[in-house]
């Protein structure tokens, strides 16, 4: 156990934590260069091509230090890195002793900087500081330096300069991974204790379970518990993760691995569950478990009503290798059947959509997101609100609350002023400025969830100019004013387009979303009359007039192919269009309505 | 006699207009090699007609009358050596009113078999010209229709455009009434529209022209369609009037998927059943590719869908219509397709249905695409 060493890496988007974890597995020859596909721990395509490690993935790496010929056993926990996914963060966490601090040398830290390494001080990690990418031209090494000597108090020669892209510092990094990193504790003979940290879908072999071994060992054959879901289980296959799984007969303390159990699907696992044994369990569970619940809802549909049941399908599907997705069944007026699914952020749900089009094919109507509210009824009930149509009639209706978030806000002192407008009209209420250097100052608010859900994080990063981070956390439910704004096409409430929002901002809402419709649908042969309204008042409208003339002029030889492949192309486009009443509303209109700049 | 037609696109205008975006070169240096080059398509090509018959022959462009006599008559006598026609084939060029003196006429009639014009007047008012950028004035346009009444054309066709920003509803009605009472048989009539990459296109982008008003191409369309019925031009096509016994053969047939070989750049070729083929638009890389002994088109096979949308998008846009009976040929599915489509077209009195022929209404006519976008099978 003296020579385990188990750590993460912490940083801020693209500050370069999978470009330097690649070095760290060419170095020690986990992987060689020409396996060596860029960013190998991202094996989703789609992780690839946005360049964003949604889920964490784990490795062993064997590091012989050049000194004494010692050979020591890393393992690194690679941490997903946007805010959606930050339980899971704190449970990669969880599992190490230290952690890489990665710093970008041309950006300085920032809010994801700061709310990591306040996760990764409250597990009582060692930090190990790296300003990273001095390769870069305008690399501030000297600035960038202070910063962290000011935020964590180390001292300056602590902070190893290094470079992904060169592998500059990357010796310096395996080295004071061995020295400053202590290695495991823990008891190989107390009863077994595991912390599960992450889990990830396999269809051949069913749900694999990461784990790291706190106390006791692990055979394979052995009887197991999940404790916190009270599941037991045989150990079909455990082992150790190298670029491939490497099966073992045993595990003990220490020691990072994984599980093969039979699982089918990945909502089975909760990551921050304790594997014990079910003959000698342990006491207590590793504290921290947290069953993670969604923050924002959507209804999901079918754009052909026939396509429910291969949606269902394919959510399913989805659902056995993302455990944070929920759905069930949900009825439209406008849309018919689909399902309301629960999400762990924006970014989450726009990924479930890219992974319906790209793995399934599925073609999907998105419709306009919510948070989920609690309605207190004047008979005193408490109610769940996942979808605006739920909501109680005003009648019944006491009062409602709404989920609040602390949000982290880091830039320059230049844009104190519009970030603070910007949260002000999000309805924020601010709690802390504070000046971490002369240079950059962090802001800290209270803001409903729903103000930040949709166009939030764009506009700070362009009031900005890109020099503000952003990071956030659940805190409560307050009770809010909040009204149902309904959109009507023709007369007709489009249910999925009804949305919630506070009554001082109703009516500048609804002007927008109706003239951002007038925008999104096309033409029609009627006239077609948007409205907002609120209970039986309208609040703005539009209209959109009838198109009078669909046709083109000439249609000889030669223009007969050119035609026929136009009006395919338009007809292929219509198909992505719903249509509701005798209204045909794109696809993407749905969600595309709410970015209101 | 089955029914197939020659297309010869010749390759060259004076000048471009500003709407045009057909395939054309106002540079005429190597005139006389593209025109050689096109009788050595004719060589290689004219196995493709099933037929030594031929109802049409027709001179599009660009602009055909560019070419002398000797030249058309080259191409006759080229012409001659693979196919017949007889008196009542059908032998157009296409001509702009500036081309047309009085000796080219008399020539044409004597010393060449055209028997049909196909004049590009566009407008009888100057201000239509000068914003169309067309290289003829009013009055010529008109005289020139004298004249070649007078010298024995009996087959005239006029090309009329509504809808552009200088035309307005009584520029339109002055137009269609001066067509009507110079007696011209055939009209050609199309709403102007603003193509990419033209001159035109490039304003309108621009913001320096405005963008042609949809509600006036729709009034003046409707009315064109009062004064056809007024005046005695059946609507045998949406963009295309004739009084009796005066429609064009040529166009008809590609309406009825009959097999048509064009000839020259840019030209499209049908062969009756699947296969289309389109030479590239391109004066230099089509002498560059006969003269080096590659084929200068490319071509698809249509599949059964394609050929299905292809139907639809025809024969509709025709005053006798689609019959069920057509669509059932290419299969029964699309028959079931059709007839589901058709359903809710007819509700809407967009589509008419009589004995199993099925035509645009007169409201459908406006919105031809729409409808045809809803019939198709993609
Ligand atoms: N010049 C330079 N670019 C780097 C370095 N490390 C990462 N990058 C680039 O920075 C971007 C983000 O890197 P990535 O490793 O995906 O960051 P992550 O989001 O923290 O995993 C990518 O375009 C990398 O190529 C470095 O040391 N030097
Ligand atoms: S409209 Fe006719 S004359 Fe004018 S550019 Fe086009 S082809 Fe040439
Ligand atoms: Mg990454």
């Amino acid at each position: 156990m003296q020579k385990i060493r188990n750590f993460c890496v912490i940083a801020h988007i693209d500050h370069g934590k999978s470009t330097l974890s690649d070095r760290l597995l060419e170095y020690t020859n986990t992987i060689s260069k020409r396996e060596m596909q860029d960013q190998a721990l991202d094996n989703m395509d789609l992780e690839r091509e946005r360049g964003i490690t949604i889920k964490s993935h784990a490795i062993q790496l064997s590091y012989q230090r050049p000194s004494d010929g010692e050979t020591y056993t890393f393992n690194l926990i690679d941490t997903p890195g946007h805010v959606d996914f930050s339980y899971e963060v704190s449970r990669s966490i969880a599992a190490c002793e230290g952690a890489l601090l990665l710093v970008d040398a041309t950006q300085g830290i920032q809010a994801q900087t700061i709310s990591n390494l306040y996760l990764a001080l409250d597990q009582g990690l060692e930090i190990i500081p790296v300003v990273n990418k001095i390769d870069m031209p305008n690399a501030m090494v000297e600035e960038v330096s202070d910063q962290i000597v000011e935020l964590i108090g180390c001292a300056p020669e602590d902070i190893i300069p290094a470079s992904g892209k060169t592998g500059a510092g990357v010796q310096d990094i395996l080295e004071a991974i061995v020295e400053r990193i202590p290695p495991p504790t823990g008891e190989p003979e107390e009863p077994l204790q595991a912390l599960i940290f992450d889990s990830i879908f396999n269809s051949y072999r069913g749900v694999i379970a990461y784990f790291r071994i706190m106390n006791g060992t692990l055979c394979k054959g052995d009887k197991v518990r999940f404790v916190n879901t009270g599941k037991e289980y045989e150990a079909d296959e455990i082992g150790i993760l190298r670029m491939d799984m490497v099966p073992q007969q045993e595990l003990s303390a220490g020691n990072v691995g994984y599980i093969i159990t039979g699982i089918k699907t990945s909502r089975e696992i909760k990551v921050g569950d304790t594997i014990t044994h079910v003959d000698r369990p342990c006491e207590e569970s590793i504290q921290g478990f947290e069953d993670v619940k969604p923050m924002v809802y959507a209804g999901i549909f079918p754009i052909d009503n026939d396509e429910y049941e291969d949606l269902r399908d394919s959510l399913e599907k989805l659902q056995l290798n993302d455990a944070a997705l929920v759905f069930e069944p949900e009825t439209s007026v406008a849309l018919g059947f689909g399902f309301r699914c629960g999400f762990l952020g924006m970014l989450h749900l726009e990924i479930v959509q890219e992974r319906l089009s790209r793995e399934f094919d599925m073609e999907v109507i998105t419709t306009v997101p919510n948070v989920s509210y609690f309605a207190y009824t004047k008979r005193g009930e408490k109610l769940t609100i996942h979808t605006p149509s739920d909501m109680p009639e005003p009648t019944v209706l006491d009062y409602i609350e709404e989920p609040y978030i602390r949000a982290q806000m880091i830039t320059k002192p230049d844009f104190i002023g519009p970030i603070i407008t910007l949260c002000l009209e999000k309805r924020g209420v601010l709690i802390n400025q504070l000046y971490l250097t002369s240079t950059r100052v962090e802001l800290t608010f209270e803001l409903p969830l729903a103000e930040i859900v949709f166009d939030f994080y764009d506009r700070l990063k362009s009031i900005s100019r890109g020099y503000a981070s952003f990071d956030y956390t659940p805190i409560d439910y307050r009770r809010s004013d909040l009204v149902k704004l309904d959109i009507l096409l023709n007369g007709e409430a489009v249910d999925a387009l009804s949305a919630l929002v506070h009554r001082s901002k109703a009516e500048a809402f609804g002007r927008k979303i109706c003239k951002k419709l007038k925008e999104l649908l096309p033409r029609q042969q009627y006239k077609i009359a948007i409205q907002a309204s609120i209970g039986a008042k309208v609040i703005a409208r539009e209209t959109i007039s009838a198109l009078r003339k669909d046709v083109t002029a000439k249609c000889y030889g030669g223009d007969i192919t050119r035609k026929r492949k136009l009006l395919e192309k338009q007809k292929k486009g219509k198909k992505k269009m719903r249509q509701i009443g005798k209204v045909q509303v794109p696809q993407k209109a749905f969600l595309q309505v709410l970015k209101l700049d | 006699m089955p029914d197939q037609s020659l297309y010869i696109h010749v390759p060259f205008c004076k000048r471009a207009c500003h709407y045009c975006d057909f395939h054309f070169s106002t540079v005429q240096k190597h005139k006389k090699e593209v025109l050689e080059a096109m009788l050595l398509e004719l060589d290689l090509r004219k196995g493709e007609l099933p037929d030594r018959n031929l109802c049409s022959i027709y001179f599009g462009g660009g602009t055909p009358s560019l070419l002398s006599i000797s030249e058309l008559n080259v191409f006759f006598d080229h012409i001659a050596r693979y196919f017949n026609w007889g008196r009542k084939t059908e032998i157009t060029l296409e001509a702009n009113p500036d081309d047309l003196s009085e000796a080219y006429l008399k020539s044409l009639l004597k010393e060449t078999p055209i028997n049909r014009l196909s004049i590009g007047v566009q407008s009888f008012a100057e201000e239509d010209l000068r914003y169309m950028g067309r290289i003829h004035t009013a009055r010529e346009a008109e005289e020139v229709l004298f004249k070649a009444q007078d010298l024995g054309f009996e087959k005239l066709s006029i090309d009329l455009i509504f809808g552009g920003p200088t035309t307005s509803d009584e520029i339109w009605a002055a137009n269609l009434e001066k067509a009507a009472s110079l007696q011209v048989q055939h009209l050609s009539c199309y709403a102007l529209t603003v193509e990419e990459r033209t001159a035109l296109g490039y304003r309108v982008r621009k913001d320096l022209s405005p963008q042609p008003s949809e509600s006036r191409a729709a009034r003046q369309f409707e009315y064109l369609m009062a004064f056809a019925e007024r005046q005695d031009y059946e609507p045998y096509e949406i963009s295309n009037f004739a009084r009796k016994g005066h429609r064009a053969i040529h166009n008809s047939l590609y309406w009825q998927g009959a097999p048509y070989l064009g000839i020259g750049p840019s030209a499209h070729s049908f062969d009756g059943h699947r296969r289309r083929r389109w030479n590239v638009a391109n004066n230099g890389l089509y002498l560059k590719c006969l003269t080096t002994g590659q084929p200068p088109w490319e071509e698809e096979c249509l599949t059964s869908e394609q050929r299905y949308n292809e139907l639809v998008l025809t024969r509709l846009r025709t005053l006798e219509g689609l019959s069920a009976k057509a669509i059932q040929d290419l299969g029964e599915n699309y028959l079931q397709h059709f007839l589901r489509q058709a359903k809710s077209l007819q509700a809407e009195k967009l589509l008419e249905e009589e004995k199993g022929w099925y035509r645009l209404s007169r409201a459908g006519r406006l919105l031809a695409d729409f409808v045809a976008r809803e019939l198709f099978w993609v």
